[in-house]
């Protein structure tokens, strides 16, 4: 096993470190049927950096995300987290991969409907052998869920719904966030908040951020935005 | 268990629900074990009381029958002595009776003719042992319905009257009728159909229904050598459970509800975990994609399995355990016992998670891709 997680075998300042992709093609379906998801896509997001992938519905944005958070392997191409390839990972060591190094954030959060704020952030931690390695009532507090740190997810909004998601992401320390349309089903000013919030953590914990959107209004908040089309990336 | 116990708690309707079923087989596999028990109890402990590894049966006679039908001999009862892995064989009547105390209560008795100095002979738990001629030891059931020592009995249709001299310690019981044990030759007489008083030819006092067959420590007794040596059908104790009237019918009734019970248990489980696994089929995916190995749910899901069959299971026998102390001693022929119950928790709780295995099985194919995007 040549994967170790962790801060410590980060390498800040470099521009290898965070996610790179490089010559990333992804075809889906078989035989006669395949479409190509992603075309030769090359990207790298340092660590600190928000980057936004905007893009139609069908663009490959989702495939991106998978590509990325070694939820898919690609057909042709590397990707490569902090140094450590992730071509080639059998199902088990990219799901050990994901839980060491990956933080993601889904639509709507994605909270578990049985646990409180807090639980939801010690689950990410219980998944990952239990080791805590940030505080979860000081991460709900920073992500500002201090005070509805015991509520469900049905008793949240939206928004805190979202916040929660992003806190539990960062609980282990992830060196790339991958965020899936954290706006999708949020009000403007809401949105507004979660992606400023967003960009605060991704320069607070120093994480390499990627997050797909379709909602051109809060990209001021992002370093960078890259637009995706049939499966190609272009500034 | 991070997840299943807090799961537990937030659903606990749902699972409340589900439990309670579990619970009530529970109750009922409790009633059903002890009616079992109290049933081959009241069949044939008086058998199983016996020093006896086995009975050796007239060779023409059905094992349903046996013992009712079955006539052996002295010589057969011989020949089985004298095997070397037989190390006691005497012969032993049986003989189901109604008859009528002095006090003009009926009773039905299973009279067991046995020789006084034969092994088999029983030891009184009060009163005398078998001495007399007309002495009947009775089984404690017997004195718990009315008989008393000191009492006469006559047989009816015959009007023989018998003596009970005696008392066993606990209950012998033979085909549901208490078993009152009695010297062979009088056995003899009344088997023989013979009046008070009326003469008897000798050879009526050779034979008995069966040759009761003690094996030599630490053997086997070799049926089928013995068989063709004396001319038999024998069967080892438990096989001769099965001649006492209605044991069979009784026991294969009980067992196929147990059985089914069982399996409906399991389903439930089953049906159960899996609607509850495909309701939970996103946020599954959604900790495979926070990197949750397949090992780690399963483990997870199977201990939410065990700890409501723990709970449930636990809290049924123990309603069932109460009900069934209620019962007992009702006339109802009823038994607690540790073992039967015991193996049916265990059954309940192995199939249980069998059940639930089979659902939870299906979270090794739920795709962490499924996470990404809206809600489906």
């Amino acid at each position: 096993m040549t994967i170790t997680a962790g801060s410590d075998s980060k390498t800040h300042g470099k521009n290898t470190s965070g996610l790179v992709l490089e010559g990333v093609t992804l075809r889906l379906g078989d035989g006669d049927s395949t479409v190509t998801a992603l075309d030769d896509v090359n990207l790298t997001v340092a660590p600190g950096e928000l980057v936004a992938v905007v893009g139609p519905s069908g663009a490959g944005k989702s495939s991106l995300l998978a590509v990325a958070g070694a939820l898919t392997a690609p057909d042709t191409g590397t990707v490569r987290v902090n140094e450590h390839e992730l071509t080639g990972l059998s199902k088990r060591a990219q799901a050990r991969f994901r839980r060491e190094n990956i933080g993601f954030v889904f639509q709507s959060g994605n909270l578990l409907a049985a646990l409180t704020a807090v639980d939801q952030l010690r689950m990410a931690a219980h998944i990952a052998g239990g080791r805590e390695q940030r505080d979860p009532r000081e991460l709900l507090q920073a992500v500002g869920m201090g005070d509805k740190a015991n509520r469900r997810p049905h008793q949240l909004s939206g928004g805190e719904r979202q916040r929660v998601g992003i806190a539990r992401a960062l609980m282990l320390k992830p060196s790339v966030l991958l965020v899936d349309e954290p706006t999708a089903a949020l009000d403007r000013k809401r949105s507004h908040e979660v992606v400023r919030l967003l960009a605060e953590e991704t320069e607070q914990a120093n994480v390499a951020t990627m997050m797909v959107t379709h909602d051109h209004d809060v990209l001021e908040y992002c370093d960078r935005t890259l637009e995706m089309m049939d499966g190609r990336l272009s500034n | 268990m991070f997840l299943a116990m807090r799961e537990l708690w937030f659903a606990r309707s749902r699972f409340g629900l589900m439990g309670s079923v579990v619970a009530l087989i529970s109750v009922l596999m409790v009633l059903l074990s002890g009616l079992s028990s109290g049933l081959v109890e009241d069949g044939v402990s008086g058998l199983q009381r016996l020093p006896v590894d086995g009975f050796a049966f007239d060779e023409e006679t059905e094992v349903g029958s046996a013992f009712s039908r079955s006539l052996v001999d002295e010589e057969q009862a011989q020949q089985w002595s004298d095997r070397p892995d037989v190390e006691e064989a005497a012969l032993f009547g049986n003989l189901l009776v109604n008859a009528r105390s002095d006090k003009d209560v009926p009773v039905d008795l299973a009279l067991f003719g046995v020789e006084e100095d034969s092994f088999l002979a029983p030891e009184a738990a009060e009163g005398e042992g078998l001495g007399k001629d007309d002495g009947l030891v009775v089984s404690q059931s017997a004195i718990e319905e009315g008989i008393a020592i000191g009492d006469v009995l006559s047989v009816e249709r015959l009007g023989t009257e018998l003596e009970v001299v005696g008392a066993l310690e606990d209950k012998h019981t033979y085909g549901h009728v208490d078993v009152a044990y009695l010297p062979l030759h009088t056995w003899q007489e009344i088997y023989s159909g013979a009046q008070p008083g009326q003469e008897v030819g000798p050879e009526a006092y050779t034979v008995a229904t069966a040759v009761a067959l003690r094996a030599a420590s630490d053997t086997e007794i070799d049926h089928a050598a013995g068989d063709s040596a004396a001319q038999t059908m024998s069967l080892t104790l438990e096989e001769s459970f099965a001649a006492s009237p209605g044991y069979s019918a009784e026991t294969s009734t009980l067992n196929l509800i147990q059985a089914f019970l069982y399996a409906i248990s399991a389903l439930v489980i089953g049906a159960f975990f899996t609607v509850w696994t495909i309701q939970r089929k996103h946020e599954l995916a959604v900790l495979r994609a926070m990197g949750a190995s397949t090992g780690y749910l399963m483990r997870d899901g199977l201990a939410q399995a065990l700890a409501i069959l723990v709970v449930f299971c636990g809290l049924g026998l123990g309603v069932g355990i109460g009900v069934g102390s209620l019962i007992t001693g009702t006339g109802m022929p009823f038994l607690l016992e540790t073992s039967a119950i015991t193996t049916a928790a265990v059954l309940l709780i192995v199939l249980g998670l069998l059940g639930a295995l089979a659902a939870i099985v299906r979270i090794s194919s739920v795709d962490p891709l499924t996470a990404l995007g809206g809600r489906r």
